[in-house]
């Protein structure tokens, strides 16, 4: 792939509360920093706590023409109802990261997708912040995908993140790092 | 920042006074956003009680001679438009902003673009037109919304900056930055005390014999003058396509996608994307369809703006719709297999 060509759709899904549209945003932010081009677009409205979220990201090098995603090079759940609704639309060759303390199932998905498990959960309650666990799967993401870093990311979380929660930076810096580690640690990249 | 925080703050930059709203979803990052903002600037924020509250303070602020607006999405936006030839009448700037949702009725949430008859056409009663901005990007979202003042002040109308759930949710990178406005003339009319002058009276009733008609004339005239001065319109790679795709805002976006993998495909595709909706860019359109060439026009509408695109194209040429209404939106391979139809049943050689 040359560097002029890049274009990578992202989804990232979830239950309502996981901080989907954060990872989203902060995904998008971290490339923008980098001097990517990016879009973001969530699934708006009637998403609650407990419902599903998700959203969608595009990073390319050159100007994006369209926004909206329909078959996605890679995906990150964090629970089953979007495994099951998102994984088939993933491109032959793309990239699933899952929450495998949350999803208990085997997806079932074409050989050519690589799929990386990640206990998210467990090691962001091992971090002391349950809540992080979408941090412990976007450091996993970027560490696997190679063109951001974790630390970018935890560069850029300081301005997607609402001002009242900035007392949990450290801990999610942290999170970021614990997934990127997961995966330098136990998959090839 | 996503469309609407980055629509709110172009406004703010474009020296808006004053905001009036009542919440409505897709849109209401914008009031929240200038909830926030606009006390923080010394300016107005109001939570009215209800649309035609919102619109028919934006008919006092701006009587004032103040730069007012609001915003709200498609029930929202019916609800005004009572107050909308009211500030036709009277010759009032102001700007509106509609974040299109699916309808008829409540509809749903999704984006849609059904209110483009509604927009272009007056969705109030009376002779009256209303600018439309269509932007197709975060960045022209706070494009138009720089335009949509210095247009609103300086022919005395009511610009309406027309975009969807999705621009106005989505982010992209922007640039926040102020152009050199248009020279504007003075608001000579406005309601700002009458010591030391005559009095200034904004009223949208003309009981007189004639004198209603003189005041239609001169509206026309005006309307006519937008028209000639105002069209802005984007077109692509037009001059050698067989099939020209027409269509406005994020629609546009995703034509463009099916237009590039259908040239790949050795299809030849161009497109037009009109950005003022009305004036409707008839001149650019009419002036492609004197070659031979089939018309695609792209809507997520059950077919509205198709119609403009017929009187443009007057028989000229074929042209035929595609939408998807309801809050549904069109992807590029649906687009690009609906090119591929055409090609093979107007039996054009690639």
């Amino acid at each position: 792939m040359t560097a002029d060509s890049f274009y990578e759709e992202i989804v990232i899904a979830g239950f309502g509360g996981q901080g989907i549209m954060l990872t989203g945003k902060l995904l998008a932010q971290t490339a923008m920093k980098a001097g990517k081009e990016v879009t973001y677009m969530p699934a708006y409205g009637a998403e609650v706590r407990g419902g599903t979220a998700n959203c969608m990201v595009i990073i390319a090098e050159k100007a994006i023409v369209c926004p909206v995603v329909v078959r996605h090079d890679s995906l990150i759940v964090l629970n089953k109802a979007s495994l099951n609704k998102f994984g088939p639309r993933l491109k032959n060759g793309g990239l699933l990261i899952m929450d495998s303390s949350l999803i208990d199932t085997e997806p079932q998905l074409d050989d050519s997708i690589e799929i990386i498990p990640i206990p998210a959960n467990e090691l962001a309650v091992e971090l002391g912040s349950k809540k992080s666990a979408n941090m412990v799967v976007l450091g996993a993401y970027l560490q696997k995908r190679g063109y951001l870093t974790a630390d970018g990311a935890a560069q850029a979380l300081p301005a997607v993140l609402a001002r009242r929660y900035h007392k949990t930076l450290p801990v999610n810096t942290e999170a970021l790092r614990r997934g990127a580690e997961f995966v330098k640690a136990c998959c090839k990249v | 920042m996503c469309g609407n925080e980055a629509l709110a703050e172009a406004a703010i930059l474009a020296g808006c006074d004053a905001y009036f709203g009542y919440p409505i979803t897709p849109q209401n990052e914008i009031p929240a956003y200038m909830s926030r903002r606009m006390p923080e600037e010394g300016r107005v924020f109001v939570q009215s009680e209800s649309e035609l509250a919102a619109i028919n303070m934006v008919f006092g602020a701006s009587a004032t001679g103040k730069r007012a607006m609001t915003s709200s999405s498609s029930p929202g936006i019916s609800l005004m438009q009572e107050g909308i030839s009211y500030l036709a009448g009277a010759e009032l700037p102001a700007v509106v902003v509609n974040i299109t949702r699916g309808g008829p009725g409540l509809g749903n949430i999704s984006p849609a673009q059904s209110d483009y008859f509604q927009a272009t056409r007056g969705g109030g009663h009376g002779d009256y037109r209303t600018i439309v901005l269509a932007p197709s990007s975060v960045q022209e979202m706070v494009d138009c919304m720089l335009l949509a003042f210095d247009l609103a002040d300086q022919y005395r109308m009511t610009v309406l900056v027309l975009a969807d759930g999705i621009l106005g949710q989505m982010m992209e990178p922007i640039v926040l930055e102020k152009k050199p406005s248009r020279e504007l003339p003075p608001k000579d009319w406005a309601l700002t005390g009458a010591k030391g002058r005559e009095q200034n009276i904004i009223r949208s009733l003309w009981l007189g014999e004639g004198v209603l008609e003189k005041h239609n004339n001169k509206l026309k005239a005006k309307y006519e003058q937008v028209q000639e001065n105002e069209v802005l319109c984007e077109q692509y790679e037009v001059d050698d396509a067989e099939i020209v795709v027409v269509a406005y805002g994020v629609t546009a976006r995703i034509v463009r996608g099916a237009a590039a993998k259908a040239r790949e495909e050795g299809i030849k595709v161009g497109w037009i994307r009109p950005i003022t909706l009305w004036p409707f860019p008839t001149e650019q359109i009419s002036k492609v369809a004197n070659e031979f060439r089939i018309f695609l026009t792209v809507e997520m509408s059950a077919g509205q703006m198709v119609e403009d695109v017929k009187l443009a194209v007057a028989g000229k040429a074929p042209v035929v719709f595609y939408g998807r209404p309801g809050g549904s939106v069109p992807t590029v391979d649906e687009l690009l297999d609906k090119i591929r139809q055409l090609t093979l049943r107007h039996e054009i050689k690639i």
